[in-house]
């Protein structure tokens, strides 16, 4: 196993802060918050490294795309989480596009048991609009995404339709997050200003 | 950075002497003899769930959990060094797992395998032997009546 | 009203957690004692306090017994709080009990049994007086030189006749765990036995007492007892091999109970068996009498004890969960007591209506 880069310069308070800005990226969907600067793995934005370091340890399983394997070591290393298959994941690490449908939605009885997809794109507050609106907001917010997948929408709507099932995203470029929970419904608004 | 490590078996053997020693026992032997690193996990508190095998030797079950401080770190020569060690102490895992990136370094092994490794080696067996003798001291030696009488 | 009540209870909860320090401290004129002296001091204690708070820490243990007082269940629910604020970095291999380094071991059923009976720092043959002079007491034990040997496990020799049930196969499958998921029934052995290493002393004392009257069929031996230090093996995923990362104080039993076999078992001796933490050979017997009795159903014996029934056992051994369901009786009951006031006012009323 190679070792190369450091976790959380202080893991208690910088687990702590981004576990917090986490938390309100999912109570308000779509709004755009900066976690704890850190030293990631070449293939890892900053904020995808805070958000695996925080959420992920021994007892939950995690799905790598192709490209995230590059970052498995480290992974296995800082947070102890087994490496799964997409069916068994709580967590998924996606630098790529994936579909949300190839990941546990949970079930009615147990919504919980659901994976949480963190999905690395190219940049937050610039891109693609997208509207929100459900739960969290008062008035439809607006999200700009560069790299979303394409039909990301029409994936989502069907996500959407599972409830209480379903699965969460925690979307993660440079050391910005932003959060799309379940509950969340999504309209592209326009192409945005690039 | 270097490639190949020490023998799993050496590694083993001094890791298990580091995990037994006290920090200030580390940090007396192996005073000037540390090298310069930077931490890449920890040093951290956690736990390790200890396991038993019902009946002995059948399948296995959760005995329940013991703390343990563990550490990783990486000399300026490029080695990396683990220590896991059973407690809370995290300067004695800061410290072990520099000495076992160290160890692993063709150029300091042996001098510090004589300075710290060894005489922390004899101190544990010692005190194993003294533990071992006066139980040994506590044997019943039976006598059967016929002896008694003889 | 409620808003009012709740100001004043903080206030009165202060004083007297602040009351509740002064009182553990005691007086001032009597030295204080250090975590240190009740580590070394009052090992049992501590050891006890390592089973049923299911931690091994001697250092923790001995600060959640000074600040409980010496209570030691509430001592155990300290730990077992400390416990959930760390996260769990791997599991050990399972413990070799064979090659610990022991201290002491007895079999009550082979005189000569390989490297003998060796008794170890034992309170068996004492002769329970009051020690007027222990305080000054100096404490060097024998140093004989007594060569050591080997102590190799009793059960070799009637395995080999078949007259005892071998142990399951071998198998590094991972046992389930309670502190992950709710115990459910009907519980495998490896749950019944993670739950009684750190069930409550007494409980699992007089379960055991229990079968030993009649209670649950059960005529048992001290097959093997058993106490040492055992080392710790972990594999972290970074090393990629096994490494020894300390050694833990544990105590086993090996109890042989009489069985007079069954349409598809023949006649012979079956095994309970304890393991727990720290040097506790009460718990660890007891333990292994429940572990047996629990498993009458595999072995198609009638369950008609307390002790044979799994759910009984299981559901009411946990000495800090029974602790918070009986003593949270103390906390306010003031609306569901003022409901059951009214329904009994109302039950009389109407009463005293249907007499007239």
């Amino acid at each position: 196993m190679s070792i190369t880069h450091p976790g959380f310069p202080d893991p208690v308070q910088d687990s702590q802060a981004c576990f917090r800005a986490v938390l309100d990226a999912m109570a308000r969907p779509g709004q755009v918050h900066t976690v704890t600067a850190l030293d990631p793995p070449p293939m890892l934005d900053a904020a995808t490294a805070a958000v695996l370091l925080t959420l992920a340890d021994a007892d939950t399983p995690i799905w790598l795309d192709q490209a995230a394997m590059a970052a498995r070591d480290w992974i296995t290393f800082h947070c102890g989480a087994p490496i799964a298959a997409a069916t068994a994941a709580t967590l998924a690490l996606a630098l790529e596009p994936v579909r949300l449908d190839a990941f546990p939605a949970g079930t009615d009885d147990a919504p919980e048991l659901s994976a949480t997809i963190i999905l690395q794109v190219a940049a937050l507050g610039r891109g693609a609009a997208f509207e929100l609106s459900g739960p969290g907001l008062a008035a439809p917010a607006i999200l700009e995404v560069d790299g979303l997948p394409a039909g990301f929408v029409a994936e989502w709507a069907a996500n959407h339709a599972l409830f209480p099932r379903g699965v969460d995203v925690i979307l993660c470029a440079g050391d910005r997050i932003a959060a799309l929970p379940r509950t969340v419904q999504i309209r592209q608004a326009w192409f945005g200003k690039a | 950075m270097p490639v190949t490590s020490a023998n799993p078996l050496d590694r083993r053997r001094w890791m298990a002497v580091l995990a037994r020693a006290t920090a200030s026992e580390l940090a007396t032997s192996a005073e000037g003899r540390l090298p310069v690193f930077t931490r890449l996990r920890g040093p951290e508190i956690g736990l390790v769930m200890l396991r038993g095998r019902a009946g002995g030797t059948g399948p296995a079950f959760n005995l329940g959990e013991a703390t343990v401080a563990r550490c990783t770190v990486r000399t300026a020569e490029g080695w990396v060094g683990h220590a896991y060690c059973l407690g809370r102490d995290l300067r004695q895992a800061e410290l072990a797992a520099a000495l076992d990136a160290a160890l692993q370094d063709p150029a300091r092994q042996s001098e510090l395998d004589v300075a710290v490794v060894q005489p922390l080696a004899l101190a544990q067996a010692a005190r194993r032997d003294t533990l071992a003798r006066r139980a040994a001291a506590t044997k019943v030696q039976f006598f059967t009546l016929a002896t008694m009488r003889s | 009203m409620a808003y009012v009540a709740v100001k004043g209870g903080e206030r009165a909860i202060d004083a007297a957690h602040a009351w509740l320090a002064a009182e553990r401290r005691g007086d001032p004129a009597v030295p204080a004692l250090t975590t240190a002296q009740i580590a070394e001091q009052l090992g049992r204690a501590v050891d006890r306090v390592m089973a049923e708070g299911s931690l091994y820490d001697r250092e923790l243990a001995a600060l959640a017994i000074q600040q409980a007082q010496g209570d030691l269940i509430e001592a155990a629910f300290l730990l077992r709080a400390y416990r959930t604020t760390l996260p769990r970095f791997a599991y050990g291999r399972p413990v070799d009990t064979a090659a610990m380094l022991a201290i002491r071991r007895v079999s009550a059923i082979f005189k000569d049994l390989p490297g003998g009976q060796v008794l170890g720092p034992t309170y068996d043959y004492t002769h329970r007086l009051l020690d007027f002079a222990l305080p000054d007491a100096p404490a060097a034990p024998a140093e004989v030189d007594a060569e050591p040997q080997p102590l190799a496990p009793a059960f070799g020799i009637l395995g080999q006749e078949g007259l005892v049930e071998p142990d399951e196969a071998k198998s590094d499958d991972a046992p389930g765990d309670l502190t992950r998921d709710p115990l459910a029934f009907p519980a495998a052995r490896d749950v019944r036995l993670q739950a009684l290493a750190r069930g409550d002393e007494g409980f699992l004392l007089a379960l055991g007492y229990l079968t030993q009257r009649g209670y649950g069929n059960n005529h048992p031996f001290v097959g093997e007892l058993r106490v040492g230090e055992a080392s710790v093996e972990i594999e972290p995923p970074e090393l990629g091999f096994a490494i020894d990362i300390g050694d833990v104080v544990l105590t086993e039993c090996q109890m042989v109970n009489q069985f007079t076999g069954s349409r598809t078992a023949p006649p012979q001796f079956t095994r309970g068996y304890g393991l727990c933490f720290g040097h506790s050979e009460r718990r660890v017997m007891g333990m292994a009498l429940v572990d047996r009795a629990m498993r009458g159903a595999e072995l198609g014996e009638p369950a008609e004890a307390p002790a044979q029934d799994v759910e009984f056992v299981l559901s009411h051994c946990d000495n800090v969960e029974a602790t918070g369901f009986v003593e949270h009786l103390k906390l306010p009951h003031y609306v569901d007591f003022q409901s059951e006031l009214e329904t009994v006012r109302r039950m009389r009323a109407d009463a005293e209506g249907t007499s007239k």
